[in-house]
């Protein structure tokens, strides 16, 4: 009784079209970024390496590297500052989250191509 | 007029402001709440109204209790409160008080039930250091010393010892409540207040709030 009545706070807050991704997808994340009074959208580009939670309070974590470094962002899934995710590249990956990429250097650690993956079984 | 419910702690979970940023809140169902007894100084020396709260099947309260509903001509309840008032306040019984009596960004007191701990020692009661682990100690998380010598020969009272701890009254003051959702009887209140889901508190408008 008590969960239904938070979940009926919270359905109102969740967003639509956000299940689109799922771990080890090559996504854009378009990000609105509020300067002063202008609002303009931002892209994060990389691998989702996990998502948790549920509910509102659900998570995801993308990591990219940039200039040869890892840099990883925590998007809640229902933020409304998210205007979409956009998937670039899917994976069928063997694991729920993808933590061993930061321990891959160079190109394998942008890559998630895991066992018995096949282009159709991505699709 | 401040007034004071009693509500039923549902749970926490987040909304997103205005600003679209997360706000971590708590959900109380307060009231609906009848009048079912207007107190004053003629007749009772203080000036107060008795609310309820929870409806009960009429079997399963005492006679007198079911008495004082029948006595109101209100359905029964399982719990009874009172708000006291420094003026006699334009109150009758049968009146019904709901959240609409909050509003949404004003501040209100809390008071809750701690969740209960059983008997504990003095490291969770009190936040003590204890002893170190290792290096021969053998007195990981004992209380230590507890006093002095001859001088002064007691220990002094309110030493902080192992004990009870939790299920106390507890009041947490100036929360915001960021929505109210009247359909539901609910208030989304900023932060969190004592207690475990499904407790009762108590929500009332902020006594100190400016």
């Amino acid at each position: 009784m008590s969960q239904q009545i938070i979940n009926s706070v919270s359905a109102s807050q969740l967003q639509t079209g956000r299940d689109n991704f799922k771990v080890g997808d090559g996504v854009k994340v378009y990000t609105k970024v509020r300067e002063g009074d202008k609002e303009r959208v931002q892209i994060f580009a990389g691998i989702v390496i996990s998502r948790k939670g549920s509910g509102i309070a659900e998570n995801f974590t993308v990591r990219r590297i940039s200039y040869g470094e890892g840099v990883e962002r925590v998007f809640p899934v229902h933020s409304p500052r998210i205007e979409k995710v956009v998937v670039d590249r899917e994976s069928v990956p063997m694991k729920a989250r993808l933590f061993y990429l930061r321990s891959r250097l160079g190109k394998k650690a942008t890559k998630v191509k895991e066992k018995g993956y096949t282009a159709k079984e991505a699709k | 007029m401040k007034l004071q419910l009693i509500g039923k702690k549902i749970g926490m979970t987040q909304i997103y402001d205005e600003n679209n940023n997360i706000v971590p809140v708590t959900l109380v169902q307060v009231g609906p709440c009848p009048v079912i007894q207007v107190k004053t100084v003629e007749t009772d020396g203080y000036n107060a109204v008795q609310i309820a709260f929870g409806p009960q099947k009429e079997q399963r309260l005492s006679k007198a209790e079911a008495g004082h509903f029948k006595k109101a001509g209100i359905a029964a309840h399982s719990e009874l409160g009172e708000i006291r008032f420094d003026v006699a306040p334009e109150l009758k019984v049968g009146d019904v008080l709901t959240v609409a009596r909050f509003e949404s960004g004003q501040l209100v007191d809390v008071i809750g039930t701690t969740k209960g701990r059983g008997f504990q020692g003095v490291v969770k009661r009190w936040n003590m250091d204890g002893q170190p682990d290792s290096h021969g100690h053998m007195m990981h998380r004992r209380v230590g010393s507890i006093g002095m010598r001859q001088t002064p020969g007691h220990v002094f009272k309110g030493k902080k010892m192992p004990g009870h701890m939790g299920q106390v009254r507890r009041t947490v003051q100036n929360l915001q409540v960021v929505k109210i959702d009247e359909e539901q009887n609910l208030l989304l209140i900023k932060g969190s207040f004592p207690g475990a889901n499904g407790d009762l508190v108590i929500v009332r408008h902020a006594k100190k709030a400016k």
